[in-house]
């Protein structure tokens, strides 16, 4: 199989415009007479549902919360990045094509990335206009500040809460469509497959989580905006319902799974304190600009913080980066705290966290300066924890926070499957082996704002005058008919292990074995053990209650069943990428000084997956990454 | 630690309730509410039994929906939604009840799983402004003094948990719905639709069975993300002038 990107001609910055020149349309009458299914209600699916249905389209959205308004994107804090050089300091399109291409070690689509930095200045023009309360000057001057990975400030924010925000402006210009009638939402809605009829994407079939009614839906084109699949981790960042069956579900009706191994580690979140633990929570990165991370020298120091002298504590980040010292990258910093904990030198319960010491701080400025630097932080981590960080060091530790993989795509966002669509977090597109900080709110809006309603037409066009779809086809029988016995398989296993144990097995196998540092043979042990977990799993699980029913054991086996599958081709992808790069860190490739090797001469390339049935071994396809405007560079951390 | 809970169960909607008394014993005194809830369930799962339903999803107190009464308060003691309360707040022994939110307007789904979907209609009655894709503006034409974006953000930071509704004595939804129209009236984008919108919403929360304001300030005390009651004061201005404007036809 050759995979066609369909990246228009020309050179990088005439390639959008010249695709928008020629790209199909479809009249205002015809519009009206196609009908789209929007999967998810996060950033790239309530902007796209709201956009589309704003043309005209006929627009079905489906998000398996309460609220389309709940979906995850709610929970981003920093901020959104675009190239409007409003500070004067030398921002253009081109450095944030430039910026986001090396920040993901160059593994993104050249083509793809330069589109999402065009199109960064629309998006923040548009939450303006939808009333979205972004941070101001004195003089009414929209505020800047600075993130990761870039020397100029083009991240725009409100408060810690700018994806809350975000999210809301596109849920309100969502409601709007609603109240008008143009959209048909479906709440507490769980996509459970996909329906392909004559090879295409047409439809998808659902289960109410409120009454347990399973549903065919039929349109002309599917949209995935489903999200990422961070919670295969069990512990991470993501919300408690975030999961892989939309896309995992389209995987194995065809649609390839591209680069499953780049994940996001975030350094600086509040460890694991127990076996009960549900999630993880984000502690900003911005604390290490105060902080001095360090754990004992000794192994199984078990002494209070402040009982161990100054001779025996390893600030491990100033002794192996002296220059950048506690600021160390992301994926440095991470790698380095797990293999202190490794070492048996971690602090805390389980031995799962260093320490991040403001002592230092606070005699140098005053606890009052630090409070007014990090007060909402330190009372948030007093929340959790119960621990004062202005007497003790916080304790911290790295969790997953997001993933680049996912469904692949061409230039007009549509999967290999004709008429699935992906958009947002759910593709694999444009971040490449790493995500840069205010990139991913960027992302998931230009994919629904102002990429989807051009490219869509490239495939609708092609969609005249074919049969009309209906449910009432064999294909959505058959389909609803395999997720009906999928769901009572779960009822009628019948075990005494509840779903969360499981759960919590596979993310301890994947974070061990697939986390911030990949060997070969660690791996190999990981698909071995994924294995063994999926059969125990099929064998032992206990889902009480009815499918008919609001049964939200039966929801989490459902997707835990799904992250076993997905598990296995993770650590497959990471196990095959033979090189470092970005997130994915395999202990064999790397330079002599620990830092990331990649091999540009192997591994330029996207590796996509196709499921080949059951038991099968998957196919991988390659997509070449052919650099035309940007040289391929070693990403420098001193 | 261990603890007593009076837990509401409820099959469905259709169905009468009642508490049941379930012991939490072993309970690790650093896990959250929701945790401790979490690892009932699974000790009723692996029984066999029927775990109890509640709803969460971002456990950081920002997706609001957590929908809890705890010792009766919504979203439980403390500051934040019910996802940030911590066991260790509480006294060994202690006897914990939880109850799903009570308004007549969001109807019990099972247990502690209510129906909120009155708020999603209000919203598509007027909590938006009306402006399509692609035709904005450059985002710096429009100047807004940082008092007012400053303003118009503690009214957006509402979560729409429902916990103001729960928490009134009336059930009303003021404070809500007050938020959006506060948030959107006072930027000039909103300015257009201002008195449409408050009108559009009021009427529409109305038609959902909550009642009015009278200066509890209950949802104040109880919202999660610290939304002034203030904001019912401009709901109200703004509601008026909506029902005047359309009384003498300046709007329609």
């Amino acid at each position: 199989m050759k995979l066609d990107a369909k990246i228009p001609a020309g050179p990088i910055e005439q390639k959008w415009t010249n695709f928008k020149n020629t790209a199909k349309l479809i009249n205002p009458a015809n519009k009206r007479k196609f009908k789209i299914i929007v999967v998810g209600s996060g950033l790239a699916g309530s902007s796209a549902a709201a956009t589309l249905a704003e043309l005209g389209y006929q627009v079905d959205c489906f998000c398996f919360q309460d609220s389309a308004r709940r979906a995850h994107s709610i929970a981003a804090q920093g901020g959104i990045n675009a190239a409007k050089n409003y500070q004067n300091d030398g921002d253009s399109v081109w450095r944030l094509f430039y910026d986001t291409i090396k920040g993901g070690d160059f593994r993104a689509r050249e083509a793809n990335v330069y589109r999402l930095a065009e199109v960064s200045r629309n998006i923040i023009d548009e939450c303006v206009s939808q009333g979205v309360p972004f941070a101001r000057e004195y003089g009414g001057e929209l505020a800047n500040r600075s993130f990761g990975g870039a020397q100029v400030s083009r991240t725009f924010y409100a408060r810690g809460q700018t994806g809350q925000q975000l999210l809301l402006g596109a849920y309100s210009a969502l409601s709007n469509q609603i109240g008008l009638g143009r959209v048909t939402m479906h709440e507490h809605t769980e996509m459970l497959d996909l329906v392909l009829v004559n090879g295409h994407a047409k439809g998808i079939v659902t289960r109410n989580l409120i009454s347990g009614e399973i549903q065919s839906h039929a349109a002309d084109t599917v949209l995935l905006c489903t999200g990422g699949y961070g919670n295969v981790f069990y512990l991470s960042t993501n919300a408690r319902g975030c999961n892989v069956t939309a896309t995992w579900r389209a995987y194995k009706r065809g649609a390839l799974f591209a680069n499953p191994c780049y994940t996001q580690i975030h350094p600086t979140c509040i460890p694991v304190a127990g076996d009960y633990q549900s999630k993880l929570t984000l502690m900003s990165e911005s604390l290490r600009n105060d902080g001095r991370v360090w754990v004992p020298k000794k192994k199984g120091d078990n002494r209070e913080p402040q009982d161990i002298p100054e001779e025996d504590r390893d600030y491990y980040l100033e002794r192996k980066y002296p220059s950048y010292g506690n600021l160390a990258p992301r994926d440095i910093s991470s790698r380095s705290a797990k293999e202190a904990c490794d070492d048996g030198r971690g602090v805390g319960p389980g031995g799962l966290g260093v320490y991040l010491d403001f002592s230092d701080a606070i005699k140098r400025l005053g606890a009052k300066t630090i409070e007014e630097r990090y007060g909402n932080l330190f009372e948030m981590y007093e929340n959790i924890t119960g621990e004062s960080a202005y007497e003790r060091p916080m304790r911290i530790y790295p969790a997953i926070h997001y993933t680049m993989g996912g469904l692949w795509v061409d230039y007009n966002l549509m999967s290999n499957i004709p008429g699935l669509h992906v958009l947002g977090e759910a593709n694999f597109s444009d971040h490449g082996a790493n995500r840069l900080g205010a990139s991913a709110l960027m992302q998931g809006l230009a994919d629904g704002y102002f990429v989807i309603p051009y490219t869509l037409g490239e495939y609708l066009s092609s969609q005249f005058g074919g049969p009309k779809i209906t449910t009432d086809l064999p294909e959505f029988k058959k389909t609803e008919q395999e997720v009906r016995e999928r769901v009572n398989r779960l009822l009628s296993v019948k075990g005494n292990v509840p779903v969360d144990e499981f759960h919590r097995e596979l993310g301890l196998i994947l974070w061990n074995k697939c986390g911030m540092a990949r060997s070969e043979e660690g791996l190999k042990q990981a698909i071995v053990e994924i294995k063994a977990l999926r059969e125990r799993f099929w064998k032992e699980v206990s889902v009480p209650g009815k499918g008919a029913d609001l049964n939200q054991s039966l929801e989490r086996a459902g997707r835990v069943a799904d992250f076993l599958e997905f598990g296995e081709l993770l650590c497959l992808d990471a196990l095959t990428r033979e090189e470092s790069c970005g997130g994915h860190f395999r202990v064999e490739h790397q330079t002599p000084d620990g830092e990331a090797l990649r091999h540009d001469d192997t591994f330029a390339s996207v590796f996509a997956w196709m499921f080949q049935g059951e038991g099968g071994a998957p196919e991988l396809v390659k997509e070449p990454l052919e650099y035309e405007a940007v040289h391929l560079a070693t990403r420098s951390y001193k | 630690m261990n603890f007593h809970l009076r837990l509401w169960r409820q099959e469905s909607g259709s169905n009468s309730g009642k508490f049941e008394n379930i012991e939490a014993g072993n309970i690790p005194a650093e896990c959250s509410f929701l945790e401790m809830l979490d690892i009932v369930n699974n000790r009723l799962v692996a029984s066999g039994k029927e775990p109890v339903a509640f709803e969460s999803d971002c456990r950081e107190g920002i997706c609001g929906t957590c929908s809890l009464v705890i010792n009766g308060v919504p979203q439980g003691p403390g500051r934040g939604a019910a996802c940030q309360v911590y066991m260790r707040k509480f006294k060994d022994g202690d006897t914990i009840t939880v109850e799903p939110f009570r308004a007549g307007a969001f109807p019990i789904l099972k247990d502690l799983v209510v129906n909120r979907s009155a708020y999603e209609r209000i919203m598509r009655a007027g909590g938006f402004i009306t402006e399509h894709t692609g035709g904005a503006p450059d985002a710096s034409a429009i100047l807004i003094p940082k008092a007012v974006a400053d303003k118009a953000m503690d009214a957006a930071a509402c979560i729409g948990c429902g916990a103001c509704a729960a928490a009134c004595p009336n059930s009303s939804a003021m404070l809500f719905v007050g938020a959006k129209v506060t948030h959107l009236n006072l930027l000039p984008q909103g300015k257009p639709e201002a008195k449409k919108r408050a009108r559009a919403m009021v009427r529409a929360m109305d038609d959902e069975g909550f009642g009015n304001c009278s200066n509890y300030y209950a949802c104040e005390a109880v919202c999660p993300a610290g939304v002034n009651a203030s904001v019912i004061a401009r709901l109200n201005r703004d509601y008026i002038l909506g029902e005047i404007s359309e009384a003498v036809g300046a709007i329609d």
